[in-house]
This record gives structure tokens, C-alpha cells and sequence, in this order.
């Protein structure tokens, strides 16, 4: 099985979460396709570090799953606070900082 | 080598079709759903890498512990239906513009310079390749600084999760939060039977056994 074909796939699902991200409305719609283009990301290295035989791509891939779970608490506890002053859940509204 | 082949397709197409779920889903609740399926396909593909401690733990912890987590915010604020598209102005056309053009730039890069170099099946490796015992050896010998960073990112979260989330003073008086036991004695706990406390332990320092104005408007 070709390393190529992982890379390939990772490019397409990092597309998928890309598009997602700038189509989408909903906040938290937006933090799902975030974590499929960081997952995306994982996927590329975890090919390459299968392509040189080296362990150090797993790792970053680990680092990169801790700052993805970082990402989503901040980005939750974001998406409830917005609930709980009674803003709009909507990415289109919420374009001015303002509270 | 079939069995292998069969296997990468099978979890491709899952992984493309989670992926796709997650993007034009209406239902927020779908879409977690379909990521959830994404990334146990992703974990076979991770294993097909031979990078079995990194698909384990994709699995508790991204399939598991931080999927949970979505569905509990689901339904916390409730299930928003929405159109999938951006509501109106140049936006509408704008974003899926850029998608489409971001694919054919990655399709280019992709297609253009690396496969060569990696149309292989890669090196021969050893049994412990991936193994838990080589990434924590790694972990905690060449990249410890990266490790303890992790782990000091982790604890900041947590912090500012707590932040974010606690019941802020004052945004009962604007009407901006949903009072829960405003106007209510706490079953428990030291307000309870406290006489002192039933003068000030209120929301914004009001009497403890006294309806707000908010908590009127509510009901």
C-alpha cells in the first residue's frame, strides 16, 4: 500500500474541513470541521513518519491531538457562554467583539 | 497485501463519507455523529500506518472522551437546525469559492511534487515500531520539552474552560442569563439554615429568599 494514497486522502479530508469551516454557520459545526482538518493534518503525519520509518511524526501527531483537545474546550466553553448571555448561536452574527 | 488494500479503501470511503456528513448534516447531533464514525475510520487507517499508540488512543480520547464532550454541548444548547449555506451577502459566494480554490491548490502541491518520493510502501520497520514503549521513549527523552509544553496547555484549558463557563455576578440584572435557583433557598449547604445568609446571599447581593426581577420575568 502506497504511502501516496494516505497523502492524497489526507488532502482530501483536510478540503472537506476547510470547505466546512467556510460554509458553515453554526459554531459548533465549524469546531467539528476544525477537528477534521487537524485530523487531516494527523493523517499526513503519521504517512510520512510510516515513509521514513522514524517514530518523531507519531509524536507531533500525539501534541497535535492534545492541542486539538485544548481547541475544543476553549471553543465549548465559548459556545456556552454565547447560550448563556443569549446570543445568537450563529457565526454570521457574532462578527463584532462585542458582548 | 489484498486484505491490506481492502482495507485501506473500505476506511478511506469511510473516512470521505464521515467527513462529508460532518459538512452538509443539518442536525449538529448528525454531524457528531458522523465524526465519531470519521475517526474510528481513521483509526484503521492509523493502524494500516502501523501507528498502533496513536490509534488507541484516537479512540478513547478523540472517538471517546472529546467526542462525549460535543454531544453533551449538543445538547446542552439543543439542536439548532440550520441552512448549510452562508445567509446572505458576499459571503455566499465567497466561502465555497475559497473551498473549491483551496482544492485545487492542494491538489496541485500534492500531485505535483511529493508523491514520488513517497509512492512506496515505506521502509521495513520493526515490531515495535509505534509501539507504546518507542513513543514514550521518545516522549520522554527527545521531546520533553514538547511534552511538558503539552501537558502545561492542558492545564491552561482547564483553567480557562473553568473561566469561561462559571455563572458570572451581574449578568442576572441585564437579563442575560437563565436563573436556576434564583429566589430559592439551596436545599443544602451552608445558606440552608443560615439566618445571616438569608439577607445578602442572593444573586447580586439581594435577599436570599426574595423573588428577583429576573427570576418574575422567567416565570
Amino acid at each position: 500500500m502506497g504511502i501516496a494514497w494516505f497523502v492524497v486522502l489526507s488532502a482530501f479530508i483536510f478540503c472537506i474541513g476547510a470547505a466546512g469551516v467556510l460554509t458553515r454557520r453554526n459554531p459548533l459545526v465549524i469546531l467539528l470541521c476544525l477537528e477534521l482538518m487537524l485530523n487531516a493534518g494527523n493523517l499526513a503525519l503519521l504517512s510520512f513518519a510510516r515513509a521514513y520509518g522514524n517514530g518523531d511524526g507519531q509524536v507531533f501527531a500525539l501534541i497535535v491531538m492534545v492541542v486539538a483537545a485544548c481547541e475544543v474546550v476553549i471553543g465549548l466553553g465559548l459556545i456556552v457562554a454565547m447560550y448563556r448571555n443569549k446570543l445568537a448561536i450563529d457565526a454570521d452574527e457574532m462578527s463584532e467583539l462585542r458582548g | 497485501m489484498i486484505f491490506e488494500q481492502i482495507l485501506f479503501f473500505l476506511a478511506a470511503a469511510g473516512a470521505i463519507g464521515g467527513a462529508l456528513g460532518v459538512v452538509l448534516l443539518r442536525n449538529p447531533f448528525f454531524s457528531v455523529l458522523a465524526l465519531v464514525g470519521h475517526l474510528l475510520a481513521l483509526a484503521v487507517l492509523f493502524l494500516l500506518l502501523r501507528a498502533e499508540f496513536v490509534a488507541a488512543a484516537q479512540v478513547v480520547v478523540y472517538a471517546g472522551a472529546v467526542m462525549v464532550l460535543y454531544v453533551f454541548v449538543v445538547a446542552y444548547i439543543g439542536g439548532i437546525e440550520e441552512p448549510v449555506g452562508p445567509s446572505a451577502g458576499p459571503l455566499r459566494v465567497l466561502g465555497p469559492l475559497f473551498a473549491g480554490v483551496l482544492l485545487i491548490e492542494i491538489a496541485i502541491a500534492t500531485i505535483g511534487s511529493g508523491l514520488r518520493a513517497v509512492s512506496s510502501a515505506g521502509p521495513a520497520v520493526g515490531d515495535n515500531f509505534g509501539s507504546p514503549e518507542a513513543i514514550g521513549a521518545l516522549l520522554l527523552q527527545k521531546f520533553l520539552i514538547a511534552f511538558e509544553g503539552a501537558s502545561f496547555l492542558l492545564l491552561i484549558a482547564a483553567v480557562a474552560a473553568v473561566v469561561l463557563a462559571q455563572r458570572r455576578r451581574g449578568l442576572e440584572e441585564a437579563g442575560g442569563e437563565t436563573p436556576l435557583q434564583i429566589g430559592r433557598r439551596p436545599p443544602t449547604g451552608p445558606q440552608a439554615d443560615d439566618p445571616a445568609a438569608a439577607g445578602t446571599g442572593g444573586p447580586a447581593g439581594r435577599p436570599i429568599d426574595e423573588r428577583t426581577p429576573t427570576a418574575a420575568q422567567g416565570s
